[in-house]
């Protein structure tokens, strides 16, 4: 069975991420809003986020986008709860490739990269 | 003997291992490997004969030269053009086109329509949307029908005496889509429309003949048919060339200078401004030769039999659905996968040692037809085996339901 002899090909959490995101989804109530692509490969990535005394009440993701990007949008989603204008822009891809333990090439960092983009944008 | 038994061993890239697998590499149509020959080719020309083209009086420079204007022979017979004349080099098929968009954007009236389909590549829409803008003229666009051809009806309709370009793909970068270029052509001069047909993804698969396609400009790339990155070559009918003013200026391309003004020299060499790319033109010599002595009857059969196995063995696979017409196509099959993205799906076969593409190609309007942010695609080249598409099919298969 070939599940058995190919390894998978991302870590563990990048796959539970795309298979079932936690923060893909629509916010209502959002207070802040931005969308990019990417120019390589097409990828859509919408982060929104609420601002409630000046920390981040909720956030969502939407888009269509690779398995690495929708993981990194989803762990960032998460990442930026409760916290402040400056805290949630100052985290790089480095904090998400922790949560997400994996290493990506150079060919895919811009997967990784576009929702953080985008969510400094929304919050700009 | 299979064509891929006969040529395999002329090129050395194949042999690599990656990710611990024999590489298969099935993304020609981005850029296809060069045989021993042109790299050698290359190599041999730096090392005894390089020298600056045309104005140098000693024994390198003629020669070079003499390499360089044999080139344009070669391209010429290559493509069944009338005149050496019509040969123009350039930096690739991006630059050919942009180099008639520039000329052409110059004289477009208010009113005046560029004509282009909704299976071009950017590089075929983005430098018209540039010679338009500003100048009052609009860019209208064919659509398609059934799996990915040209809506044939509409082409009546959107072909008007306002149209001054009708500029077209002869093969599909996505779907492997021909096009019926003469006829478009026929139906584009019934208007007066000039017509520029984009043959970066045919020149390296199709036997190629100028007088039959009639069309007024062709351009294509060295490096998808074995030859080096960094050369392209625009073909024009000289009745035409004569009259395109040169948007590009320097070196090569004048007859007599002042401080404030210049005279142009004559075709070709006035639409090649600048030093051109020499060694590069050798190395396309040497492809050509490589493609005829392999005769491009026998590319088309070799490489239109392996899209047909693609095709079939792909959209048997569950999940698995597969761009563009069935039956005769170029060297190109697009597929999408069920629960993955074209991104991961091309990182997959990577792992298994097999080279695919993935995105956009460079035709996001397409994109937004086949209702998709982008697609894997497979393409094929002369050294390409039955059993590499074999090899791809086996891991589409094998993917799963996701990542």
């Amino acid at each position: 069975m070939s599940a058995v002899t190919r390894p998978a090909l991302y870590s563990d959490a990048i796959r539970e991420r795309w298979r079932r995101p936690r923060y893909r989804g629509e916010l209502p109530d959002a207070t802040a809003t931005a969308e990019d692509v990417n120019p390589l490969c097409g990828d859509r990535v919408r982060m929104q986020v609420r601002l409630d005394d000046g920390r981040v009440s909720a956030a969502r993701f939407a888009g269509d986008s690779c398995a690495i990007c929708t993981a990194s949008a989803d762990v960032l989603s998460e990442l930026i709860q409760g916290r402040s204008r400056a805290e949630a822009t100052a985290l790089g891809a480095a904090d998400v490739l922790g949560v997400l333990q994996a290493d990506v090439r150079p060919t895919r960092l811009r997967c990784v990269t576009l929702p953080i983009s985008v969510l400094a944008k929304a919050l700009a | 003997m299979k064509l891929d038994e006969q040529t395999r061993g002329d090129f050395p890239i194949l042999s690599r291992i990656v990710n611990g697998r024999p590489l298969v590499y099935l993304d020609s149509a981005a850029s296809s490997q060069k045989p021993r020959a042109v790299v050698e080719a290359m190599t041999r020309y730096y090392e005894t004969s390089h020298a600056n083209v045309h104005r140098s009086i000693h024994t390198l420079g003629e020669e070079a030269t003499e390499l360089y204007e044999l080139a344009r022979d070669r391209v010429q017979r290559f493509i069944g053009a009338a005149a050496r004349q019509e040969i123009v080099f350039t930096r690739g098929t991006t630059d050919a086109i942009s180099i008639v968009a520039e000329a052409i954007g110059r004289t477009l009236k208010p009113g005046d329509e560029i004509l282009v389909t909704d299976m071009e590549h950017h590089s075929n829409l983005v430098p018209w949307q540039v010679a338009v803008r500003d100048r009052g003229a609009r860019i209208r666009s064919v659509p398609l029908v059934g799996d990915g051809v040209l809506d044939l009806g509409a082409v009546d309709r959107l072909l008007t005496e306002r149209t001054r370009v009708f500029a077209f793909a002869h093969v599909s970068n996505v779907l492997g889509t021909i096009n019926p270029v003469a006829e478009l052509v026929r139906r584009a001069r019934g208007l007066g429309a000039l017509t520029l047909v984009d043959g970066a993804q045919a020149a390296p698969h199709l036997p190629l003949d100028m007088s039959e396609l009639g069309c007024d400009f062709y351009a294509f790339s060295a490096h998808k048919m074995l030859g080096p990155t960094g050369l392209g070559v625009l073909y024009g009918r000289r009745a035409v060339l004569e009259r395109l003013e040169p948007a590009r200026g320097g070196s090569e391309m004048i007859k007599e200078v002042w401080v404030d003004r210049a005279t142009w020299n004559d075709l070709p060499w006035r639409l090649e401004p600048g030093t051109p790319p020499i060694a590069e033109t050798v190395g396309l010599t040497a492809a050509i030769e490589y493609l005829e002595k392999l005769g491009m009857d026998r590319v088309r059969e070799h490489e239109q039999s392996l899209a047909t196995q693609a095709v079939d063995v792909l959209s048997a696979i569950p999940g698995v659905r597969v761009f563009g017409p069935r039956g005769e196509r170029g060297a190109v099959v697009s597929f999408a996968v069920d629960g993955w993205h074209p991104h991961d799906v091309a990182a997959a076969l990577d792992a298994d040692g097999i080279a695919v593409r993935a995105g956009h190609h460079c035709a996001q309007p397409l994109m937004r037809w086949c209702g998709v942010v982008g697609t894997s695609r497979a393409s094929f080249g002369v050294y390409n085996s039955s059993e590499e598409v074999a090899l791809l099919a086996h891991a589409v298969a094998a993917l799963g339901g996701a990542p």
